[in-house]
């Protein structure tokens, strides 16, 4: 990604997204394997979303991230942290040592995205059931303005379950927001147990139709089917905000823990870390580089 | 005589003189207006007023966004639900990056008319205290809360302000300027000081002359910025009087009284006497019948300064 200003309108590089997304998995799995743990399942359920934002639908300044006409992320399922920091890496918005940093007190890469902590972080998550409604206060800044920069927000399935997101999905067509994009992370899997036994929230297509959005489905690792769906959420022009369902599979790109209950957060060894690097196709010098950088830091 | 005034019915005259020079200035409301009064802010400016329904959590987590891309978000509703409902949005979407958010919180403490217990903020300054990064006021009256309102458009943080109800006279001196961390002294005195703020200072005046017969000559202290807290006139006090009395529209502990001890037991041991709601739940009923219940009439505070005295 070296281009300054990403405009919206361009042609998708399906292929190059598709690099990028498996860039950001492998980064993902180098953060975990150099800080010992993390949440790999939400972070890697969503590196496919986060390709497609960063490297064709947003329209944002890696040298300026904070151009007031930029395009917004919010990660409201704020535990897929390491995803958005290595998106951010892949946009050139940090750079990679500062992944590296994560899980130490003074790390901009705290374990969920703090803003003003993280150049690119637009808004502090963690605590579920927040960042949506702060992309609406986004987004209505935008429309009181009269500026045409849109907001994309990730929530998850099991954070669906909290009362503010659907305050939230209440209030986003009222404000008509068509400048509105939420993307839901549908990995099917709470942390403790599937989301259809913790909490459905099922028929979710017609909830959200129902309370006045636009709904596009994708599968959430298919990058021409995503581009597609924000194509349609950016271009339909009903004064609707819009929900991308993305289906996909939590901890997608480390095996031994992919579509598995346990993947929610993770322990993860040197060793699990260069198998997992190995399987991700990341060049074998690259991997000893790794290895060799975070066994001198212990 | 000057005219008695509800701080929360000169909210939407500040707000609209704010918002006339400033385009950043943005109010968001959850269903409130009419009680806060600041319906005619949504009538001169439309555009600029977000009705968020009863939402508060979601009001909370708008504003903090639109604080983020330039506006100075103005946030109201009832304390109770500014403080509770939406806590965890004030201390995440808002603290955690100090973002530039304004809580109106009306009908503060145990004073909010006969709605009882469910609408009583009893905890919200405990709360609100213990965030880092926000700032707490409660003005002595609509004097002072026409200065906080604009004080608030130019300071960079969050601010939390208790809006009360009724309409008092004026506490404030003429020329009182508000400030963060700044106290006012109401009566000069020298035998004990009494920290106050808001309602309850009409009843400590009240108290002043009950004392006085008595021979006890109070300092009163306007100490409408909770936090920060004007900690050198908390150590001035200890020095020159002795002994403290707080006055808390709220529950004693995690008040003012709370704020003033953490400084006193720090800096300047001597006794602390808290009056505020004795850790009990809310009642409905009108809010005279509410400082008897509460024990915090005038006879109340002066009795319990000659106690404080005697002991």
């Amino acid at each position: 990604m070296k281009e300054r200003i990403r405009m919206s309108k361009e042609t998708a590089d399906i292929k190059k997204i598709e690099e990028t997304a498996n860039r950001i998995r492998i980064k993902v799995v180098k953060m975990i394997g150099n800080a010992g743990s993390g949440h790999a399942g939400g972070a890697l359920s969503a590196a496919d979303i986060l390709a497609v934002l960063y490297c064709h639908v947003m329209k944002f300044d890696p040298d300026n991230p904070e151009w007031e006409d930029r395009d917004r992320f919010i990660l409201s399922k704020g535990h897929g942290a390491f995803a958005l920091y290595s998106a951010l890496s892949e946009a050139g918005i940090i750079p990679e040592k500062t992944l590296f940093t994560a899980y130490s007190v003074t790390s901009p890469c705290q374990a969920h995205p703090e803003k003003g902590r993280c150049p690119g972080v637009e808004m502090s998550t963690g605590a579920l059931g927040q960042g949506l409604s702060a992309g609406i206060g986004m987004a209505i800044g935008a429309k009181i303005r009269k500026k045409d920069f849109r907001v994309y927000v990730v929530i998850g399935d099991g954070e669906s379950n909290e009362g503010q997101i659907w305050e939230a999905m209440m209030s986003a067509p009222k404000f008509k927001l068509d400048n509105l994009v939420a993307i839901l992370d549908y990995n099917k899997l709470a942390l403790s147990d599937p989301i259809d036994e913790v909490m459905s929230l099922e028929p979710i297509a017609d909830k959200a139709r129902a309370f006045g959005w636009n709904v596009f489905d994708a599968d959430g690792h298919n990058v021409k089917q995503l581009v597609e769906a924000f194509e349609k959420a950016n271009n339909t022009k009903n004064s609707k905000p819009s929900l991308i369902i993305a289906h996909t599979t939590k901890g997608k790109g480390i095996s031994y823990v992919e579509g598995k209950q346990e993947c929610h957060a993770i322990v993860m060894t040197l060793e699990q870390a260069e198998a997992t690097l190995k399987e991700l196709g990341c060049p074998q010098k690259e991997i000893e580089k790794y290895l060799s950088f975070v066994k001198e830091k212990k | 005589m000057v005219e008695k005034i509800a701080p929360r019915a000169v909210l939407a005259e500040a707000l609209i003189e704010l918002a006339e020079k400033n385009p950043d200035i943005v109010v968001l409301d959850a269903d409130f207006n009419p009680a806060s009064m600041i319906t005619p802010f949504r009538d001169r400016f439309p555009e600029r007023f977000v009705q968020c329904g009863i939402a508060e959590q979601n009001m909370m987590s708008i504003a903090a966004g639109l604080s983020t891309v330039g506006f100075i978000p103005f946030a109201s509703t009832i304390a109770t639900f500014c403080s509770r409902r939406a806590c965890d949005q004030l201390a995440v979407s808002v603290c955690i990056s100090k973002l530039n958010v304004k809580v109106l919180a009306l009908y503060p403490g145990f004073l909010v008319g006969t709605n009882g217990a469910s609408h009583q903020s009893m905890e919200d300054i405990s709360i609100m205290r213990a965030m880092p990064n926000m700032t707490v006021v409660h003005p002595a009256d609509a004097y002072e809360m026409k200065q906080v309102v604009k004080y608030a458009a130019s300071y960079q943080g969050p601010m939390y302000i208790r809006v009360a109800r009724d309409a008092y006279e004026k506490f404030i001196p003429d020329d009182y300027e508000f400030e963060l961390g700044k106290s006012c002294v109401l009566r000069e005195g020298a035998d004990v000081t009494i920290f106050v703020y808001g309602e309850l200072i009409e009843d400590v005046l009240k108290a002043i002359d009950i004392l006085s017969e008595k021979g006890v000559n109070p300092r009163v202290v306007n100490m409408s910025s909770i936090k920060p807290i004007d900690e050198d006139a908390i150590v001035k006090a200890a020095e020159e009087t002795g002994r403290i009395v707080t006055v808390d529209n709220h529950n004693i502990i995690g008040g003012m009284g709370s704020a003033v001890c953490e400084v006193v037991a720090e800096k300047c041991p001597v006794k602390v006497k808290r009056l505020g709601v004795k850790d009990i739940p809310g009642r409905s009923g009108k809010n005279p019948d509410m400082k008897k219940y509460f024990g915090l009439t005038a006879q109340d505070i002066a009795q319990e300064v000659m106690s404080c005295l005697e002991n």
